[in-house]
């Protein structure tokens, strides 16, 4: 059970979020121009990394705020919390 | 009544003024306040308590405390009945029923032993070998194993009680109040860290409570006695006893389960038999103690052999006496006080047979005086005697332990054999929190490994880091709660707690690892790994002769370790001897993982109060209550509960809904539709937001109007609809589908919120602010002329697909000229709370054109009598716009969400189930929905279905069913036949379009 750290609300257990996948997936800004399978790799295609993944949580029993978190998919540890619209933060190695 | 014949005469933590009555099987005994109902049914001289998972094997008690494998039982009865409870976890009162399990008839006389006899039979993987084949037997393999192999039975009646759910936030979890424990808390408490410290036994204290040390020149309970009295005092710590954590989960979340009630004959008012707390604590301080584990030989599983700790236990905690004359069997120096506080209970020590070559030297002089015999390098080879132990083998083993050296034998006579196979630190949650284990060769034991990426802020002391020493534990017990509350944020003022002072103890010797002691060959013999799963050494010997070579295999094939102690008693031994058949040291075999729950924990608890009515939440319209007077029946719809129909006095479901459903054609109907989800949207940018969410355009939409929309995934898949008017330049109503409502709200947000956060556009859930009333049907104009005087209600003023404001029975409203049944319909808006008279004005002006009231099964046949599709019903998340007829709906002229997916290959090829209404070559029969349509007339299996069948309906408007369908090049069938797999009959019907009568006056 996480602890995540809100932006707006603070340390909140987990069951107040939900996950919404992998952050930094931007739409194309003319999908009409795309081929089939870049649209599929929009669409469809996530990562599924061991290490750190960089993901989008909202919390939806709170504020109702998106953020982006950098977490461990080892460990679970959260190693940064940053706003949406953000680039991917440096981690510490 | 049975008399306590073990009990002896003095000693304990039992309170022999007082008798407390309880019956085991039926029969009726007396024990203590402070008895376990396992001490108690020593006392009694009870040995035998249960028969053994697999080959009913006789079975008593082996331990004192929770890694107790045997002495399962049926606690209470009714409703309240508990199956496999472990008589040394229940803290006994008076009038506890408890009943034994896995036997019949009796306990005694159980004719499920033959397994025993038949045992060559039943070797590891039995079951898997032998009852693999055919496969569609094996639901009655299944019935007649789980009758014969298994434990208790469930209550078959509702539990009266209550279980309740707690949150809680602390500095420092102590886990475990044995003197490790009470330490840490005392010390973590002393900062003024907020502490929790819980435990499974009734008292605090854990092994001070059995094994007879001293703290300070005073028995070591007094000063446990102490600490907790002066915790109870401290404000910033939780005390919980009775407490089991069961659970130990990522950021330090762990959830411990009290048992408030179980040591009642019934909780008290209010009161509730368990609750589950949710902890997040900062800091975590595992002082788990250690487990006791039993050596591997022959018939070890007789009632009368026992933990050696747990002979102490009994005769120290509960002032029991385990046997008469007793034989005690060790390969470390554990054995030794055992056999002292023995001799003291006035139990004859025939022996102390120790594995290693020579005894220890520390307790020569106390065995001397007390007049025990030790026999060094000795090993007992078996058990003999069936329901209790009778006496005991000895023999000598070689160097290797492999083997007998000939000619050394000699039998014991005794009712007592003590195990000591040493002592097993107690790491469950810690490995639980992803902690690595490592594996101490020269202790024989897994340790708490190096801070690996998984650490949390956990810290592990006392015997549960294996440090056994008393003083060690007080010691280093305090260092980690200090610690511990430094972390979390607290300092310690001024002094700490003196520190107590332990009375010296013996270094131990080191131990002697054998994994298995060689039998003497008799075949029926068995020597038990794991008692609760019925494992022996033979079966873990066998698994690795087949090839098996993962632990994590090893232990689904013999099923070690299983059982609901979660193999406590017998995972390392399992190990070790996994390891020598393997030939591989055991830490390159490693350790199965930890799972929560700790212990069984009772759905009862996890369920807490969210049961019957409060299992989930039930959404109601403002008029629920004049449904309920008009006799409706309600249907869920997701939380809500809407009316399914309203029967007349007489009425069947299908009567009613045919009346309703002619009623809104001919005449006027009425419908509650509030619970549709509504969307308010304002913002400067409302307009361009919805022409990218939906498919067709929005720009275009004047003032006053409303437009329907279809809301497409990324994927192209039609996920909502709903009509959206415009109230404003910048502000809109939107609607959606009922279940839908609170997912497309978190569409939209997620993509105002992340993709476009430039647009100004805010949205807001008004669906619980609206009531709606939905009047439809050739009269509907009529009765809304009446009760809207001075509003042009005719087609030229007031066209379909607009709106608006008025007042409606002298309610302020907001009229939509919106439907969805294709009849002439207002759908009536008003603030929430004027629902009800809303209603009430409609059906008590409506009486002239006899309104009726329909329900959301005739608004079902209504719609698609129009070919109306409902999404979630004709859509499935596989459905574009235009499978279901609605290209026209989709935009050439900008883009919107899963627009470019509509032109994938797979999203444009021909053969795309289409949408189709479907008549059945015989009326009266209505497929049900979801059938299979086929391609030929014959409905054999297997055969790959054409389409499915998405609304099927009888319709009174047309006389006769009719049904929609998803199919395969659907529009080109129009006119065929197709055949629906229905009760393994192909029946045939008729493909036309998706629209069985043209909508009435709706676009005038």
């Amino acid at each position: 059970m996480l602890l995540l750290s809100c932006p707006w609300c603070g340390d909140r257990s987990e069951e107040e979020f939900v996950c919404g996948g992998e952050a930094h997936i931007v739409r194309p800004l003319a999908p009409a121009d795309l081929d089939d399978r870049a649209w599929g790799d929009y669409v469809f295609m996530r990562r599924n990394p061991k290490g750190v993944q960089f993901e989008r949580w909202r919390h939806v029993s709170g504020c109702g705020r998106w953020f982006n978190v950098a977490r461990s998919t080892v460990s679970h540890k959260i190693l940064a919390i940053y706003q949406v619209g953000y680039d991917r933060p440096e981690l510490p190695e | 009544m049975t008399a306590g014949i073990n009990r002896l005469a003095e000693g304990g933590r039992i309170d022999r003024a007082r008798r407390l009555n309880f019956y085991f099987d039926g029969e009726v005994m007396y024990g203590h306040p402070g008895d376990t109902l396992a001490s108690a049914l020593l006392a009694n001289g009870v040995r035998l308590v249960g028969r053994s998972f697999k080959y009913h094997r006789p079975r008593g008690l082996m331990a004192a405390g929770g890694e107790e494998p045997n002495g399962l039982v049926r606690l209470r009865q009714g409703g309240r009945a508990e199956p496999n409870v472990r008589a040394t976890d229940i803290v006994l009162y008076d009038g506890l029923v408890a009943a034994s399990q896995n036997r019949w008839p009796s306990l005694k006389f159980d004719l499920g032993a033959v397994n025993d006899r038949l045992s060559p039979l039943f070797p590891a993987g039995f079951y898997y070998k032998t009852f693999m084949w055919p496969a569609n037997m094996w639901p009655a393999y299944e019935a007649v194993i789980r009758r014969m192999a298994g434990l208790g039975r469930a209550a078959a009646s509702p539990d009266p009680d209550r279980y309740e759910k707690r949150y809680a936030h602390c500095d420092v979890l102590v886990v475990g109040a044995g003197p490790t424990g009470l330490a840490a808390a005392q010390w973590a408490g002393r900062t003024g860290a907020r502490v929790i410290l819980a435990d499974e036994g009734a008292e605090f204290g854990g092994a001070l409570l059995g094994n007879g040390q001293q703290i300070d020149g005073q028995p070591a309970m007094n000063w446990a006695d102490g600490i907790g009295a002066e915790l109870v005092k401290a404000e910033n710590i939780r005390l919980l006893p009775r407490t089991m954590v069961a659970g130990y989960y990522d950021h330090n979340a762990l959830t411990l389960i009290e048992r408030v009630a179980d040591h009642l004959i019934q909780p008290s008012r209010g009161q509730p038999r368990q609750r589950l707390w949710q902890v997040r604590a900062k800091q975590v301080v595992l002082a788990t103690g250690a487990l006791e584990r039993p050596l591997v030989l022959a018939n070890n599983d007789r009632p009368g052999v026992m933990g050696a700790g747990a002979v102490q236990t009994y005769i120290n905690r509960y002032g029991v006496r385990p046997g008469r004359r007793a034989v005690l069997f060790t390969n470390n120096d554990s054995a030794y006080p055992a056999a002292l506080d023995l001799a003291r209970a006035g139990v004859a020590v025939a022996a102390v047979v120790d594995l290693r070559a020579r005894a220890p030297l520390a307790w020569r002089a106390d065995l001397d005086r007390l007049g025990i015999a030790v026999m060094a390098d000795r090993a007992v080879l078996g058990v003999e005697g069936r329901h209790a132990v009778t006496a005991v083998r000895i023999g000598k083993l070689n160097a290797a332990g492999t083997g007998i050296v000939p000619g050394l034998g000699r039998r014991i006579d005794c009712d007592l054999l003590a195990l000591s196979g040493g002592w097993t630190p107690s790491l469950h949650l810690l490995s639980q929190s992803g902690a690595r284990l490592r594996w101490d060769e020269a202790r024989g034991y897994f340790l708490p490994g190096a801070a690996g990426e998984a650490g949390q802020a956990v810290r592990v002391a006392g015997a549960a880091n294996g440090d056994f020493s008393l003083q060690d534990c007080l010691m280093l017990g305090a260092a980690a709660g200090n610690a511990a509350a430094n972390d979390a944020g607290y300092r310690r003022r001024g002094r700490g707690p003196r520190t107590p002072l332990a009375a010296a103890e013996p270094v131990p010797a080191p131990p002697r690892p054998i994994w298995s002691i060689p039998g003497t060959g008799r075949r029926s013999s068995k020597a038990f790994v794991d008692f609760q799963s019925d494992v022996t050494a033979a079966d873990l010997q066998l698994a690795a002769r087949e090839g098996y070579r993962s632990i994590e295999h090893v232990k689904r094939y013999t099923t070690t370790g299983m059982g609901t102690d979660q193999g406590r008693t017998s995972n390392i031994n399992a190990l070790g001897i996994v390891a020598q058949a393997l030939d591989v040291p055991v830490a390159q075999v490693g350790h199965t993982t930890f799972r929560p729950p700790f212990s069984p924990v009772t759905f009862g608890a996890l369920a807490g109060r969210q049961i019957g009515a409060l299992l989930d939440p039930v959404r109601r319209t403002p008029m629920h209550e004049r449904h309920q007077a008009n006799g409706a029946v309600f249907e869920p719809v997701g939380q809500w509960l809407r009316p399914h129909y309203y029967p007349k006095s007489g009425e069947d479901m299908a009567a009613a809904v045919d009346r309703e459903s002619l009623a809104a054609r001919t005449s006027l109907g009425l419908m509650d539709a509030t619970t549709l989800g509504k969307i308010d949207i304002q913002g400067l940018d409302a307009a361009e937001f919805l022409n990218r969410i939906y498919t067709n355009g929005w720009k275009s939409l004047g003032l006053g109007g409303c437009r329907y929309g279809l809301m497409l995934g990324e994927d192209g898949m039609i996920f909502d609809d709903g009509v959206t008017a415009r109230l404003a330049e910048g502000h809109f109503h939107m609607t959606t589908t009922t279940g839908g409502a609170a997912h497309v709200l978190d569409w939209l947000e997620s993509w105002l919120q992340t993709e476009w956060p430039k647009l100004a556009v805010y949205c807001t859930s008004v669906t619980e602010q609206w009531a709606v009333a939905a009047l439809c049907g050739p009269n509907a104009r009529l009765l809304l002329t009446e009760l809207c005087p001075g509003l042009d209600l005719s087609g030229e003023a007031f066209p379909h697909m607009t709106w608006q404001a008025g007042t409606v029975a002298g309610l302020e409203a907001r009229i939509f000229r919106i439907g969805f049944t294709g009849e002439l319909s207002f759908e009536i808006n008003v603030p929430a709370g004027h629902g009800p008279a809303l209603w009430e004005a409609l059906l008590a002006a409506g009486e002239k054109y006899a309104i009726t009231p329909f329900g959301t099964e005739a608004m079902h046949v209504l719609r698609a009598e129009v070919g109306f599709i409902m999404v979630g019903q004709e859509t499935d998340g596989t459905v574009t716009p235009d499978d279901l007829g609605l290209g026209r709906m989709v935009s050439s002229k900008k883009d919107f969400l899963g627009k470019r997916s509509l032109a994938r290959a797979d999203s444009t090829r021909g053969d795309r189930p289409h949408l189709v209404g479907l008549l059945s070559e015989d009326p009266a029969l209505r497929v049900p929905e979801g059938a299979q349509l086929i391609p030929g007339n014959d409905a054999t299996p297997p055969q790959r279905g054409i389409g499915h069948v998405t609304s099927s309906y009888h319709s009174p408007n047309l006389g006769r069913s009719f049904a929609l369908a998803l199919l395969q090049g659907g529009r080109e069938r129009h006119g065929q036949t197709v055949h629906i797999a229905y009760d393994g009959h192909a029946v045939p019907a008729t493909v036309t379009e998706p629209r069985f009568l043209e909508p009435g006056e709706r676009a005038k």
